[in-house]
């Protein structure tokens, strides 16, 4: 290693006009392939107070389950006009809203499958690093034997699983601390 | 695959969560430590934001508006590396900051300093192969903030940049060099003294543009890749 990592620092308050303008929240225009699907996250501090300037990331495989990158060697089908990147920040109600299509599984290094899941960056003033966690769809059969579920303790799990409203919606509430922390990873 | 892994960043190189001197940290930093995640194709790839078309005028921040706006016309140059010191090429770069009065163009911004009707503030730049960057700005000021009593955001520039990979995301800031509120400032003092001077740009005389600009280099370095195939 002859360079030193540059050091993480907040995002602070005032990223709205260079990091949201311009970004869609809608990941998949007319003509990729797959389900569409709504996606609300919802940020709350520790004290279950919502946070209303926050940013979420959200990147993600396409329907087939193939990233847009050229590390993904894979023979599936790349969509036209779908990276699998979105960026919305949060409003008064601390939600942000995408629109996407719900991903494919991918492989797990040590073989075998994981669950379908959608990978998100969390930021926001008084957040010094990054935060990095994943969104996985309740009820997929393939949840009960996704490799890094697996590495999560069994009470802590539900933190990470979307769930469908009335509406059709999948929503997650994601709480940085507090009784309903939810689990963060280090990627 | 485990040679298309990211290193871990050692102890020591980025800012504890919970820096309590700052008081936005205790409600906003998870107790829990994270879980190590065994890196997929889900953290070994991530946006090259390819389709993101960008004019000149992005990376030229005195260029965007009517008029010039007013302050210190800067250059804002470095390279975007990893930690072998190899270029990350054709990465995004995206920064933000105050006017030269420490005033942000930005509804939440209520700090009583003029607002520029020729500077937003916002800027976008990709590097090129070997991993070079430049902007022209304005030298942000420095501005108070409610975190204690008489406090003040040294001048800085946010920087966002993926990278090659959802791994090697980062949100940092640009600090100026030897600027005497960095000692008071613990935003910057969450890092961890050894790492701290890695966010302070170097004066550089060579890029200053005679009769025009003073230059500033600031050298971002991402995370390499593993070198052995180990995880």
């Amino acid at each position: 290693m002859s360079h030193v990592l540059t050091p993480s620092q907040t995002i602070g308050p005032f990223y709205f006009g260079t990091l949201v303008n311009g970004y869609r929240a809608d990941l998949a225009p007319a003509g990729v392939a797959g389900e569409r699907i709504e996606l609300v996250l919802s940020l709350f501090d520790t004290e279950g107070v919502l946070v209303p300037d926050g940013l979420f990331e959200i990147w993600q495989a396409n329907s087939h389950g193939r990233y847009n990158h050229p590390d993904d060697r894979r023979n599936l089908p790349l969509d036209a006009g779908f990276e699998g990147f979105g960026r919305a920040s949060t409003d008064m109600k601390g939600e942000a809203h995408f629109t996407t299509v719900r991903p494919g599984r991918v492989p797990w290094p040590a073989g075998g499958e994981q669950a379908a899941h959608v990978n998100i960056n969390v930021f926001a003033r008084g957040v010094l690093n990054r935060l990095a966690t994943r969104l996985y769809f309740d009820g997929d059969p393939a949840l009960a034997e996704d490799p890094v579920l697996k590495l999560v303790d069994a009470k802590r799990r539900p933190t990470l699983i979307a769930k469908r409203d009335a509406g059709g919606v999948w929503r997650l509430p994601i709480h940085i601390g507090g009784g309903r922390e939810t689990v963060f990873f280090d990627v | 695959m485990e040679k298309d892994t990211y290193r871990r960043p050692a102890a020591g190189q980025h800012p504890a969560n919970l820096s309590p001197a700052y008081k936005s940290t205790p409600t906003r930093s998870p107790k829990q430590p994270a879980i190590v995640l065994p890196q997929s194709l889900s953290e070994i790839t991530g946006p090259s934001l390819a389709t993101e078309r960008l004019n000149a005028l992005e990376s030229d921040l005195t260029k965007q508006r009517m008029g010039e706006p007013l302050g210190e016309r800067i250059v804002v140059h470095g390279r975007v590396l990893d930690e072998d010191g190899k270029p990350v090429p054709k990465a995004m770069l995206e920064i933000w900051q105050c006017n030269a009065a420490g005033r942000y163009h930005h509804p939440g911004d209520q700090h009583d300093a003029p607002l520029d009707p020729n500077f937003t503030g916002g800027g976008r730049a990709r590097a090129d192969e070997e991993g070079k960057y430049e902007f022209i700005t304005i030298k942000p000021g420095a501005y108070p903030w409610k975190n204690h009593h008489n406090a003040w955001r040294p001048a800085h520039i946010h920087f966002s940049l993926f990278g090659p990979a959802f791994a090697t995301r980062l949100i940092t800031q640009m600090y100026f060099p030897d600027d005497p509120l960095l000692g008071y400032d613990p935003i910057y003092q969450s890092v961890p003294e050894a790492a701290r001077k890695r966010l302070q740009a170097r004066f550089d005389i060579e890029t200053t543009r005679p009769e025009w600009a003073l230059a500033y280099k600031f050298d971002i370095v991402l995370r390499g890749r593993n070198a052995t195939p180990m995880e």
